[in-house]
């Protein structure tokens, strides 16, 4: 396994400007839960609570997504695309696996980071959430989920366009859809059953559900592991078709 | 330390490299040259491992491209033609990753360091970031990667590709003391003069095929001695002899404003194909 370099490098990046990468990973998250938890949220209720304490789950679900994929798939794509660097990787005595473990952890760390941001953001708004070393895992497994994700995503793409549409055809409606700002109950069939098929709601099913202190469901949890290592594999194998 | 046999790379219809085969010993400045285009850097890239071949066989340091692409990698340094440096990193960061991915130990890297940014002259450069480097330094800094994890062989495409004469020259500078120490290199290059300084071996590449392989000199010699060319006239083509009266002699009756000078490998290149290297 040499898959450390990789990270280390990414997270060495991070630490030379923590400030563009701190308003990064928290701008849009704090922008939606202004909007939708502050904004038209305030005063209303879902299931008998708070819809600020409702919301604040899915956006964190969310807001892993978002700075695991986006960050790993821009940077990943442009090394391979524009700036060559992956070719260094490329031509090292590194497997290809570990080249997507290595982008992979640097998502979840990402992911997790921006997330755990705002749960601080939450908890000082008054946000009331069970916190647990579960909801925390299951945190850190969407992430990595979307981390391979980006990753796969990125050897995929043969130009920046594509990159646009993963966004635009999977990312985004993914990011309304997917239960982070309403229950996928609300939902009539068969839209009910196409949400379900994103990882992201399963994500949100399970974070909220923990947040209630209550038990997630055994399939959302299945699912979503079962997403993480299928986009992990894939990560691999495309890594492995550019190498 | 180098073998090819009918190395071949197609990319859909069009072939690349066809049917390629050479071998460079220990210790050799092997190089490759041609106009763009002639499949120079899609052979370094099957050598190197990064494209897989169609078809035909290679091996690097004795291992098979295709089979251990592992071993290949553990053995070999690549200076590529893309500046592929990551800007935001000091040099000695990027060179601290480079031996990280080559899992050397801590000790060997910082002193490693120390030693190859005095060779390639950026010791004072050492805590700049990248991006405030001109090309020439970052050209250095690439070289200094490339041998990094001290690789018995270097794949150097196109590496003063852009560069002022003068760092041009201390490119030239810094692949001689390779040599020196005993390190096989393949070289990519178009400018010919480059392939003559410092090669010991060159292989004239046109449209995917290797068209003369030999030592410079002689490659010269199968042209001959002295090359006769008009001033300003491309319409009137060169004309080659082995001594330099005769070369004179038949000057005298091609044009007003003619130069006798000696052979070079772009005459050969011209002789066989017709068309100018650079062109």
């Amino acid at each position: 396994m040499n898959f450390y370099p990789i990270f280390w490098k990414e997270m060495l990046l991070i630490r030379k400007k923590p400030w563009r990468f701190l308003a990064s990973s928290m701008v849009m998250q704090v922008l939606y839960f202004v909007t939708f938890g502050w904004g038209l949220g305030r005063g209303m209720n879902v299931g008998g609570g708070r819809y600020l304490d409702f919301v604040l789950p899915g956006i964190l679900a969310l807001s892993a997504m978002n700075n695991s994929f986006g960050p790993v798939s821009t940077s990943l794509n442009i090394s391979k695309l524009y700036t060559k660097t992956i070719e260094e990787v490329l031509v090292s005595p590194v497997s290809h696996w570990d080249i997507a473990l290595g982008r992979t952890l640097t998502g979840l760390a990402r992911g997790l980071f921006s997330a755990l941001t705002l749960l601080v953001v939450g908890f000082a708004s008054g946000v009331h959430l069970h916190l647990s070393v579960s909801f925390l895992a299951v945190l850190g497994l969407t992430a990595f989920c979307f981390g391979a994700a980006g990753v796969a995503a990125a050897m995929f793409a043969h130009s920046h366009e594509d990159m646009a549409n993963f966004n635009s055809f999977f990312i985004v409606p993914m990011s309304f859809l997917a239960g982070t700002f309403f229950s996928p109950d609300r939902m009539p069939e068969p839209f009910k059953s196409l949400i379900l098929v994103y990882p992201l709601t399963h994500a949100s099913l399970v974070l909220r559900a923990l947040a209630a202190g209550s038990d997630p469901s055994l399939n959302s949890v299945l699912v979503l592991t079962a997403y993480s290592l299928f986009f992990f594999y894939l990560a691999g194998m495309m890594v492995k078709k550019a190498a | 330390m180098i073998t090819t046999s009918n190395l071949t790379k197609y990319f859909g219809a069009l072939g690349a490299v066809q049917s390629v085969s050479f071998s460079v010993g220990k210790g050799e400045v092997f190089g490759l040259l041609g106009p763009n285009g002639a499949g120079k850097t899609t052979t370094i890239r099957m050598l190197t491992t990064l494209l897989a071949p169609s078809s035909g066989s290679a091996s690097v340091g004795g291992y098979d491209v295709i089979a251990d692409p592992l071993g290949v990698k553990r053995s070999i340094g690549v200076v590529p033609q893309t500046l592929n440096l990551d800007i935001d990193l000091t040099c000695a960061e990027n060179l601290e990753y480079h031996g990280r991915l080559q899992k050397m130990k801590r000790e060997d890297r910082t002193s490693r360091i120390e030693e190859l940014l005095h060779f390639v002259g950026l010791r004072e450069k050492k805590d700049m970031p990248v991006e405030h480097l001109s090309g020439g330094m970052r050209r250095r800094l690439l070289i200094a990667r490339g041998l990094m994890h001290r690789p018995a062989v270097v794949f150097m495409d196109e590496p003063t590709v852009g560069l002022d004469p003068q760092a041009r020259r201390m490119i030239w500078g810094l692949v001689e003391s390779l040599k020196r120490n005993g390190i096989t290199i393949l070289i990519t290059t178009h400018y010919i003069e480059e392939a003559d300084a410092l090669c010991d071996r060159v292989a004239i590449m046109r449209t995917g095929k290797i068209i003369a392989l030999g030592r410079p000199v002689e490659l010269k010699k199968s042209v001959g001695q002295f090359a006769v060319e008009c001033l300003g006239r491309y319409d009137v083509p060169r004309q080659f002899f082995p001594a330099r009266a005769e070369a004179i002699e038949a000057g005298r009756d091609l044009c007003t404003d003619v130069v006798v000078r000696d052979v070079t490998l772009e005459d050969v290149f011209i002789s066989l194909t017709g068309e100018r290297i650079e062109g």
